[in-house]
């Protein structure tokens, strides 16, 4: 047993944090600092930067463009790269779509849309939620129907992240009515120019509108963009949810964001001295850090597992980063607010373009702090994680 | 970097968990407490002749030169089974402080007895008001002669009844707080002045509570430097900490299996309660509460050998708040889990939230180490 890194590992590190370092576009770089949201441009450039360098799909089979890394690699990069801080990939072409489509699609669907994934000329976007299937996504009922060559698509999605930017949508549509709810389950894949579809913007309680509705109107869609076989998109999902789970831990932000307190902190004052000199608050930070240190190291366990193991067989503590993952990252934003404190209030409107560029970084502390009650919802709620430790782990 | 154990860590960690697993289930504990030391000679014999007493010694002192992972496996396995024999008194404490500290001549004293297990120890520390500050000594060591003379009183001192040897700080300059002038003394425990008060533990195990009056001592009894032997005791109790993670990580993993057993087969409104959420629910936050604490406990086995003293004692600092926090949680609702039976003597889970809540309770609590990290300046 050894926990630290190899004398290899610990060169990567240090090029991976170098390279970052060079080439994250400043401005990008300091949106991410302030808790404000990066425009398309700022992403698309950056995602550009990434795979002319050859790491923008690092964990894909070599032949369509990975990097044949370590899963030790792949930790330190996302790592690092939260740590920067840079734009993340884009997780729904680069993590989930992408994979689904080298594992499970066709030669001619791995030809068309890969290598438009790996070189962001394709922006993607999930449609799995709907308005009455969060927790219970196979109860959705968005439903595909076959007429001649094409499906015809009737339903909503909803919390499309980032739809308003995207050229397709992988969709779970209900095929087969009559099967058992996970069973009649397809994953189609859906230009977002098509006639029928209505994307409309949710404004979420910081102000912000990164998720939306999506409305299918008897939207038609070629028969060939079914992706495997029809009615098996659940197993499709499933894959795709538990790419999802590594790396969620966000242990990297949540570092960042630790170094940002502690720097805000050492700047704001409270009964003339600085907060970072209150006992009460170093405590409090001082818990959150070895929670993450534990998280940590946690998540070092599961990689680490990962690489033994192979692909495919989630390791069951990846819950544990879930859980533990989204507690932090609320704990972090909670901590900002104790530093900010009565200048939380001003409310300054965030918008996705570049117009706010002036903006007082303390308007965005509010606004993350309550962006941030997402973290525990999405991806698998944190309930839902704990019903899996419940039957995964547990056996009960 | 790399999880797994090598080879030679499987075979140890199967070895003590097979012994422990032959002799040490909860009715054979009760049996040994009722033994006059409060543990078994017996089984002690069984961890000499398994070479558990000599693991962290050298080879040429006639140990197996293991490392802190090793510790960590046996202190594992202990926790699990709940062990009362004095391991972290006698190997860890007193083994820790002859091996990084000892003369040649001290080493070749003791380790054999320590090693072959007619030997144990007890570290004679706390006092009336030290609470957690371990430069905080009253007791005195005078210079007389070549040798010492201690005198004082030491409180709480685990295995201190039943020790052949105790390691006793004591001062040797400097006033109450000072941390230079704190040296660390080999007294045998029959020695003339040497006065010791027994009794039994919250967690079942014994006590003694020791008066030192007069007791003279040999100038070879000295390990370390008499005059600024703080830093060693810091080390050392580093070391106990890291190994009391372990044995925590061990209990409450045996206490989460335990609970959830129980829960699977106690029935209530005619199904198993472990069908329901919210018990499911809490014991999901256990087994998180549980990993988190392993992870910690691997990061201190690290750290115990860390080259810079201050970031070991942060590391382990830190580790030690998760574990008295997880330790805390996961003991508590194993009780909550378990109902009425589980604030039953009878019952073995009440003894396992015991050990737990006094292991927070054993060299530095989470509120006292949160501090610690916290002025520190963190861990990031």
């Amino acid at each position: 047993m050894d926990l630290n890194f190899s004398k290899e590992e610990i060169a990567f590190r240090d090029e991976v944090r170098q390279f970052f370092k060079d080439n994250v576009p400043a401005k990008t770089r300091q949106k991410l600092v302030e808790g404000r949201h990066p425009s398309k441009d700022d992403m698309v450039e950056w995602y550009r930067i990434l795979h002319k360098k050859g790491w923008g799909v690092t964990h894909w089979p070599k032949e369509y463009g990975g990097t044949g890394w370590s899963s030790v690699q792949h930790y330190i990069f996302n790592e690092e790269l939260q740590a920067a801080p840079a734009p993340q990939p884009l997780a729904f072409g680069v993590s989930m779509v992408g994979p689904v489509i080298y594992t499970f699609g066709s030669e001619e669907q791995k030809k068309r849309f890969l290598p438009r994934i790996a070189s962001v000329e394709d922006w993607w976007c999930q449609g799995f939620s709907e308005p009455g299937s969060g927790s219970d996504l196979a109860s959705l009922k968005t439903k595909a129907e076959k007429k001649g060559d094409k499906w015809i698509i009737n339903g909503q999605k909803t919390w499309t992240t980032l739809a308003q930017y995207a050229d397709w949508i992988f969709c779970l549509c209900r095929t087969d009515p009559a099967a058992k709810k996970q069973s009649g389950i397809s994953f189609i894949l859906v230009d977002m120019k098509s006639k029928g579809i209505t994307v409309r913007p949710i404004q979420t309680i910081d102000g912000g509108k990164e998720v939306n509705e999506v409305f299918f109107d008897d939207v038609e869609v070629p028969l060939e963009n079914l992706v495997g076989e029809e009615n098996k998109g659940w197993d499709y999902a499933k894959f795709l949810l538990g790419n999802e789970r590594t790396g969620i831990a966000r242990v990297g932000m949540s570092k960042e964001r630790i170094r940002r307190i502690k720097e805000l902190a050492s700047k704001v004052e409270s009964g003339g001295k600085p907060v970072i000199e209150d006992v009460k608050f170093r405590e409090k930070l001082a818990a959150v850090e070895i929670e993450l240190k534990a998280l940590e190291l946690t998540q070092l366990r599961v990689v680490a597992d990962e690489g033994k193991h192979g692909k495919g067989k989630p390791n069951p503590a990846s819950s544990v980063l879930k859980i533990k993952g989204s507690e932090i990252q609320q704990a972090t934003t909670e901590l900002l607010m104790e530093v900010i404190g009565p200048f939380a209030a001003p409310y300054d409107v965030h918008g996705d373009d570049d117009s706010n560029e002036t903006m007082d970084w303390t308007a965005q502390i509010a606004p993350s702090y309550f962006n941030n009650r997402k973290v525990s919802i999405y991806g698998g709620s944190n309930e839902i994680q704990r019903n899996i430790i419940t039957k995964a782990v547990l056996g009960l | 970097m790399d999880f797994d154990l090598s080879e030679e860590q499987r075979l140890l960690k199967e070895s003590v968990e097979g012994l422990l697993k032959s002799s040490y289930d909860f009715d054979s504990r009760k049996k040994y407490a009722k033994e006059k030391d409060g543990w078994s000679r017996d089984v002690w014999g069984k961890f000499a002749e398994q070479g558990l007493l000599g693991l962290p010694f050298p080879e040429e002192d006639g140990g197996f030169g293991a490392g802190a992972v090793e510790t960590m496996i046996v202190m594992e396995a202990l926790g699990h089974a709940l062990v009362l024999e004095p391991y972290l008194p006698t190997v860890i404490v007193a083994g820790g402080f002859l091996r990084r500290a000892g003369s040649a001549a001290q080493k070749a004293a003791h380790l054999p007895g320590i090693i072959d297990g007619s030997k144990t120890f007890a570290f004679a520390q706390l006092e009336k008001n030290s609470r957690w500050d371990l430069g905080d000594v009253t007791t005195t060591a005078k210079k007389k002669g070549d040798g010492w003379i201690i005198d004082g009183e030491k409180f709480v001192v685990l295995n201190g009844e039943a020790a052949d040897t105790l390691v006793v700080t004591a001062r040797t300059a400097g006033g109450q707080r000072d941390r230079s002038g704190v040296g660390v003394f080999l007294v045998a425990a029959d020695a003339k002045g040497v006065s010791r008060k027994g009794y039994p533990t919250q967690d079942g195990q014994r006590a003694a509570d020791i008066t030192f009056t007069g007791v003279e001592i040999g100038a070879d009894a000295v390990i370390g430097d008499p005059a600024n032997g703080l830093p060693l005791i810091e080390q050392v109790v580093d070391d106990a900490r890291s190994a009391l993670c372990a044995e925590a990580v061990g209990a409450m993993d045996e206490s989460l299996t335990t609970t959830v057993e129980y829960i699977k087969t106690r029935k209530q409104f005619g199904v198993p309660i472990g069908s329901f959420q919210v018990l499911q629910h809490r014991a999901a936050d256990m087994f998180v509460a549980t990993e988190q604490a392993r992870s910690m406990a691997m990061f201190a086995t690290m750290a115990a050998e860390f080259d810079d003293a201050k970031e070991r004692a942060n590391a382990i600092s830190a580790a030690k708040v998760q574990v008295g926090k997880s330790g805390k949680f996961v003991g508590q609702q194993s009780i909550q889990l378990h109902g009425g039976i589980g604030m039953t003597m009878e019952a073995k889970i009440g003894h396992y939230f015991k050990r737990l809540t006094m292991i927070e309770q054993t060299f530095g609590d989470t509120e006292y180490h949160l501090t610690q990290v916290s002025n520190g300046g963190g861990l990031i």
